[in-house]
């Protein structure tokens, strides 16, 4: 088992800069999520922790020792493709067992590890077939098996559940998160969906155009994200973002108003001033919660999606604001009415012109 | 089901190729068996009980040294596969694989060579040959073919070998799998079409070619076959019977290794076309 840690990493292809000064540590067995939209540089960082990338500038360890100049078989790791890249010509065994060939494992006990692995992920009656005859399913689990009998102290994953359809994915989700539980191994997993990255990670990374935004628990991230970015990528439907404006400060408290209404709250001393512009955020899920200090919106229906236990309304508010409003499952709202929506202000998130969260730190 | 004209004129299209193309191989079968009167009497005949004989290939092994040609075109031509197809892999892979400085330089040069017909070089190819002293040997012959044969081998194994995903090599990487045996245990297998196909492409013109035979290894017991044949063409008389029978026995190997590969021939041209 070991720790990852990342000391200011860059890398540029030609004058592209992929990603710059990424630093980070992932403790020996968390499960770390890097998570963005593509194009961000996620898959590039995984595959520079590999090795099977170079990097242009910084430093990574693994187990505290430095690995740059280190080929990927001899980081410790093991990672698993989007593409699940099993060997087509080799049949489930082979190719769990092919790479223990040239670790020079002894053969028995490489036998012992590809059926143990097999059987924890319920591979041994599969174990004669080729990689076309299997369902994609089990292409994965060979792939994650493939990882497993190289008992690696790191565990990579790129997008392994992007191919899936969205049952198997939800199965092959918990399978992983069992997984880590059983091993104890550190994992880190890439992925663009974010209810992946909620539902399995220990941290999470939010990056955005090379640059690590957020670092935290899932629950951090979604209470108190840093920023617009982290903000609306957390979080699904996305945070509602509202046009505002400081109204008056008395020390901690501020008075913002946004949307024809006001709401008052606590934010960072000095943070903002009275007449700055901010953004006002609200997730969807809090609009309905009512409550003596909570704020009315009110506007007109564009659309309603039934879900059954709860309903989504797309409305746009008097100031032109297109917001949605998680309602209850049989609400009565209909496209073409009015709605009001109820927020309280401790729902509120709020960001200044640089797109920053003034709110205090919450816990 | 309705068959559409367009089929129907593809249909004719190839029929008549395939009569066009297998033609003289059916008219050199024929009259091999024919006695020489019946091959200019009767041409397209049959052989039947009174023009039948085998007399052309008594003459062919009574003399000549038919096995020895044999022989020596045979060696030749594995030889030389065997090089094209192992250095033709190995080159195209590191020129896909691999980024290194003069790679694009490289696969340009290599081009060249598919559009320059090697024979224009033929007089520096003998004045070489004949300062290394491999005149009348059979690795002039093999190392000419190899450099012929390369470029084109390179360019469609290159092609394929571009198509395997990334991350299986990536994989192997990470499996601590050697380049070599990257190589050899993943990719080989995986292009196995491709090298069915340069494989004819390559042994056809090489079991066939008279031209280096004839400048560069036209002394005894190194003749190959298309060039033992040729003893049987005479300035005044040519022995037809003798010549048809050896240029039979000059079809039946091309025609097994044939066979062999075009089950994976066909695969090999079509694969990457459709997904």
């Amino acid at each position: 088992m070991a720790d990852v840690s990342l000391h200011g990493v860059a890398k540029s292809f030609g004058a592209t800069e992929i990603l710059r000064d990424i630093n980070l540590s992932v403790d020996d067995g968390e499960f770390v999520v890097f998570v963005g939209p593509s194009g961000c540089g996620k898959s590039t960082l995984l595959r520079i922790i590999a090795g099977l990338e170079t990097v242009s500038g910084g430093e990574i360890r693994i187990d505290k020792k430095r690995v740059n100049e280190l080929p990927p078989a001899d980081r410790k790791i093991a990672m698993v493709f989007q593409s699940y890249a099993l060997y087509p010509h080799m049949n489930v065994y082979k190719n769990m067992a092919f790479g223990l060939k040239f670790a020079k494992t002894d053969k028995a006990e490489a036998d012992r590890r590809v059926r143990q692995a097999a059987e924890i992920l319920k591979l041994t009656p599969l174990l004669d077939r080729k990689p076309r005859e299997l369902s994609g399913g089990q292409r994965q689990r060979v792939a994650i098996g493939r990882a497993i009998v190289r008992n690696p102290s790191v565990f990579l994953f790129d997008e392994p559940l992007s191919n899936l359809d969205a049952a198997l994915r939800v199965n092959t989700r918990l399978e992983i998160a069992k997984l880590h539980r059983d091993l104890g191994a550190t994992m880190i997993y890439v992925t663009h969906d974010q209810v992946e990255a909620m539902t399995l990670a220990s941290k999470i990374v939010v990056l955005n155009q090379g640059r690590i935004e957020q670092v935290g628990a899932p629950l951090e991230l979604y209470r108190s994200p840093r920023n617009l970015f982290v903000a609306g990528f957390i979080g699904s439907p996305r945070m509602n973002f509202i046009k505002g404006q400081v109204l008056r400060t008395d020390g901690n408290k501020v008075t913002i108003g946004f949307a024809g209404t006001e709401a008052t709250l606590d934010v960072r001393p000095g943070s903002v001033n009275p007449g700055d512009h901010v953004t006002v955020g609200i997730r969807p899920e809090h609009m309905e919660v009512g409550g003596a200090d909570s704020t009315s919106l009110r506007g007109t229906i564009d659309a309603v999606e039934q879900l059954g236990e709860s309903s989504y309304v797309y409305m746009r508010l008097a100031s032109g604001d297109d917001v949605i409003v998680r309602a209850p499952g049989e609400t009565e709202a209909t496209p073409g009415g009015t709605y009001t929506a109820h927020v309280p202000a401790r729902a509120l998130h709020v960001f200044d012109a640089a797109g920053l969260s003034v709110l205090p730190e919450r816990t | 089901m309705t068959i559409r004209p367009g089929r129907i004129a593809v249909h004719i299209a190839l029929i008549l190729y395939t009569i066009l193309a297998l033609g003289p191989i059916l008219l050199i079968l024929i009259n091999a068996f024919k006695t020489r009167r019946a091959i200019f009497a009767d041409p397209l005949g049959l052989p039947n009980g009174q023009t039948f004989t085998t007399i052309g290939f008594d003459r062919v092994f009574a003399n000549s040294d038919f096995g020895l040609y044999f022989f020596n075109s045979l060696t030749v031509t594995v030889v030389s596969l065997v090089l094209i197809v192992l250095i033709g892999a190995m080159a195209a892979w590191a020129l896909t694989e691999y980024r290194f400085r003069g790679n694009t330089l490289l696969s340009l040069y290599l081009a060249i060579g598919i559009m320059v017909p090697i024979r224009l070089g033929s007089v520096s190819i003998l004045r070489m040959m004949v300062e290394l002293n491999l005149v009348n040997t059979l690795t002039a012959l093999i190392l000419v073919y190899v450099a012929q044969g390369l470029p084109l081998a390179i360019l469609i194994l290159g092609e394929f070998i571009q198509q395997i995903p990334k991350d299986l090599r990536d994989a192997a990487r990470c499996d601590g799998v050697s380049e070599y045996r990257i190589f050899f245990s993943i990719i080989l297998p995986l292009i196995s079409p491709a090298i069915a196909t340069v494989a004819v492409f390559t042994m056809v013109p090489v079991w066939n070619d008279l031209w280096f035979p004839l400048i560069l290894a036209p002394g005894d017991g190194k003749q190959t076959i298309t060039l033992g044949v040729q003893q049987f063409i005479g300035q005044y008389v040519t022995d037809w019977n003798a010549v048809l029978a050896s240029l039979t026995l000059a079809i039946a190997p091309v025609l097994v290794l044939y066979l062999l590969f075009s089950r994976y021939l066909v695969r090999g041209l079509t694969a990457g076309a459709v997904k």
